[in-house]
């Protein structure tokens, strides 16, 4: 029995806990016009850190703008925006080392592009071609760079929370000073892999951070339907965890937030997790239409949250940013992100050969044999298979 | 050269890689100081300390989970299911993912280093929770690698192996051989190649193909069938992904027939997928339909087992059916 247990203090008539005990603050540290609340501690930051978060949340915005625009116009087949949840993403990733192995879930591309993922290998992903690291094998948006301590995008839901609490334990058995990180949306915390995931954690002493976007909604469903608890943060002491919530929206709050916790996670080989409140101001894919689901209003009142503005405001204030260098920034990346579109969806597909790689270490018998049948055929009728065809 | 049963043969193989590979670690339900529910680990933990050989809570999705996680990051995880039964929760973090990590990537990670040891199969009056044959499910996913050995000596080979292997690796062990079979196991480490089927007897007239615990029936049904004069070639495919075609193609087109026996159900069964393969290659040479004789298609019973397995004697039956077919 735990300590937690044979310690408890004994009662004589039947009284149960309030399901409504467990109340959780939530961290905030700026205020909508960018000043910091009176008494709030700031995390550690100074003016190169502000500027490369600052950067990654325009090329983040630009890129989302643009590549949206990109999945309407047929360019590409598909996309998703991380729109309103940058400060929880940026602000968590700028508290690591680049040590620190991500594991995202499918939104945290901002994250990626912290670590130093190029436009152009954005860009290459997104089209497929054959310079996408991903070999041309999912979707857009499913990124991943070994480089980069960036673990490839799986499309099933929470699989990466469990295999987050592995990756920190062999990072503890490598005796590396860093963690793992583990991003997933309040929906994905109602898998099965959740639970398994934060309670072998905190079972087995890995140093793992799980950083929910709380972001309102997976898909369509909204939270009250998706729980009836106090959010996902008041789980963690229930599995034994350090637990914080925070303002998914304030930069600097997501940034001392995850700072504490890398800190805590290292010194004490153990879990954490972080719910950061958030809202999803976009849709949650191309494919999907939030008009249908939610109002107008509801995302309008969230607007005025917008966590780049609120984090701008804070720069200007501190005079490390002005409007027109702000202004120049977007310009800038606009410019860039259109470039690299054109060059990489001119690039060419990967080589057919590459169909039948990386399956095993080493292709099969079977596998040569299928390759070696399907050149045969596709040559017979190269115009019914162009994509291909004129690359055998 | 030492005699041992199959549990020892196991725990040697562990215990020898363990040794050798400072990144490996061996983890799972029970495991630990209990030394798992059939021992197979015993003496890990003791040996090698709590943070390589350890007890995780009872999550088969969590097992498979984290193990993915420990080997997409360069380290060598032996991950027990403590049944074969067991490992339908664990079934989407290694279809989707074990299987999938390098593929899906471009080869930026993977979790090669991965191996997944679980006891399967009947014979020990389990029932159906204790007692299936789930390979075939695994089978059709690109990127495993199934193994199953059939003696302590296979068994360390194969284990060996699997655990060096640089791809996820399934690996049935047959429990109702883990005392039941004994016999002579090299010394030292030494590894059986993965992908190969190996021909354990010679014969003329027909070749019986099968894996495991089964390869012992298919053995008394060929005595059977030689006091008959009946010349049964048999075949342990000891991979099941990828199999071994050429060996397997190679005998039938000597001998004219085929028998495939598994004890998991006949529908879906991975002896159709052979029966297809070597229908395919051998066609010509075929004297006779290819045969199956499988679990039926029912869940593992308890009371019937007898009656459900594919044992010898239905063997020797659809023998003499296919010889005089």
């Amino acid at each position: 029995m735990s300590n937690a247990t044979t310690n408890a203090e004994t009662v004589h008539r039947v009284s149960f806990l309030d399901k409504n005990s467990i109340a959780i603050p939530i961290l905030k540290v700026l205020q909508a016009d960018g000043t910091a609340y009176e008494g709030a501690v700031l995390p550690v930051i100074d003016e190169a850190l502000a500027k490369k978060v600052h950067d990654t949340c325009v090329f983040t915005r630009v890129l989302d703008e643009r590549m949206l625009g990109a999945q309407r116009q047929g360019r590409i087949s598909f996309y998703m925006t991380c729109t309103g949840e940058e400060a929880s993403i940026i602000g968590s990733t700028a508290a690591l080392d680049d040590g620190d192995v991500i594991l995202a879930q499918y939104r945290e591309h901002a994250a990626l592009r912290y670590r130093g993922f190029t436009t152009e290998q954005f860009m290459n992903q997104m089209f497929s071609n054959e310079k996408d690291l991903g070999k041309g094998r999912q979707m857009p948006i499913h990124y991943g760079s070994q480089a980069l301590n960036y673990q490839t995008i799986s499309s099933p839901l929470a699989t990466q929370i469990p295999q987050a609490t592995g990756v920190a334990y062999s990072l503890k058995m490598q005796k590396k000073r860093n963690i793992a990180i583990c991003y997933f949306g309040e929906g994905a915390a109602s898998e099965g892999d959740f639970h398994a995931g934060l309670n072998m954690a905190a079972v087995l002493s890995s140093p793992v951070i799980f950083f929910c976007r709380n972001n309102g909604y997976a898909i369509s469903t909204p939270t009250e339907e998706q729980f009836a608890g106090n959010g996902i943060a008041s789980r963690g002491p229930g599995y034994g965890m350090h637990t914080i919530r925070v303002d998914g929206n304030d930069m600097l709050a997501v940034l001392a937030a995850t700072q504490q916790a890398r800190a805590y996670a290292l010194d004490n080989n153990a879990p954490v997790l972080i719910e950061a409140m958030t809202y999803r101001l976009g849709a949650h894919s191309s494919s999907d239409d939030p008009s249908g689901y939610r109002s107008k209003d509801e995302e309008a009142k969230w607007q005025q949250h917008d966590p780049v503005k609120r984090f701008k405001l804070w720069m200007i204030n501190k005079g490390w940013l002005n409007e027109k260098q702000d202004a120049d920034l977007y310009v800038k990346y606009r410019e860039e992100v259109l470039a690299e579109l054109k060059v990489a969806e001119k690039i060419p597909l990967p080589h057919l050969d590459d169909l039948i790689q990386d399956v095993y270490d080493k292709p099969t018998p079977i596998l040569e044999k299928q390759l070696a049948e399907l050149k045969t055929h596709i040559k017979k009728y190269p115009e019914a298979y162009p994509k291909s065809a004129g690359r055998i | 050269m030492a005699e041992m049963n199959m549990l020892q043969a196991i725990n040697e193989a562990l215990s020898s890689e363990m040794e050798a590979d400072q990144k490996m670690m061996v983890f799972g339900e029970d495991v630990g100081h209990f030394g798992g529910v059939f021992r197979a680990t015993s003496g890990l933990q003791e040996k090698f300390g709590r943070d390589r050989c350890f007890n995780t809570p009872l999550t088969e999705q969590g097992i498979a989970g984290f193990a993915n996680g420990l080997a997409s990051n360069g380290m060598t995880a032996v991950a027990e299911i403590q049944f074969a039964d067991y490992i339908f929760p664990a079934i989407d973090q290694i279809v989707n993912e074990s299987a999938k990590f390098r593929y899906r990537s471009g080869n930026e990670f993977d979790v090669g280093g991965l191996t997944f040891r679980t006891p399967y199969g009947g014979g020990i009056a389990g029932g159906h929770y204790h007692s299936q044959s789930p390979e075939a499910y695994f089978t059709q996913t690109p990127g495993l690698k199934v193994v199953i050995p059939r003696n302590p000596e296979q068994a360390k080979g194969l284990l060996i192996a699997s655990i060096r292997d640089k791809n996820p690796v399934i690996f049935f062990e047959p429990k109702r051989l883990y005392r039941a079979s004994v016999g002579e196991v090299r010394d030292g480490d030494f590894v059986i190649e993965l992908g190969k089927a190996e021909v354990i007897r010679q014969g003329t007239d027909i070749t019986l193909l099968g894996w495991g615990a089964q390869m012992e029936i298919l053995e008394n049904a060929a005595d059977m069938a030689a006091k008959k004069g009946i010349s049964c070639e048999v075949i342990d495919l000891r991979t099941l992904s990828p199999w071994d075609v050429d060996t397997v193609a190679a005998s039938v087109k000597k001998t004219g027939r085929l028998l495939i026996n598994h004890e998991a159900p006949l529908t879906g069964g991975f002896a159709g997928e052979i029966a297809a393969t070597i229908q395919e290659e051998c066609f010509l040479y075929l004297e006779s339909p290819i045969t199956r004789v499988c679990g039926l298609d029912t869940p593992y019973p308890l009371i019937h087992e007898k009656e459900y397995m594919p044992d010898a004697l239905k063997t020797f039956e659809a023998i003499k059916a296919s010889v005089k077919f």
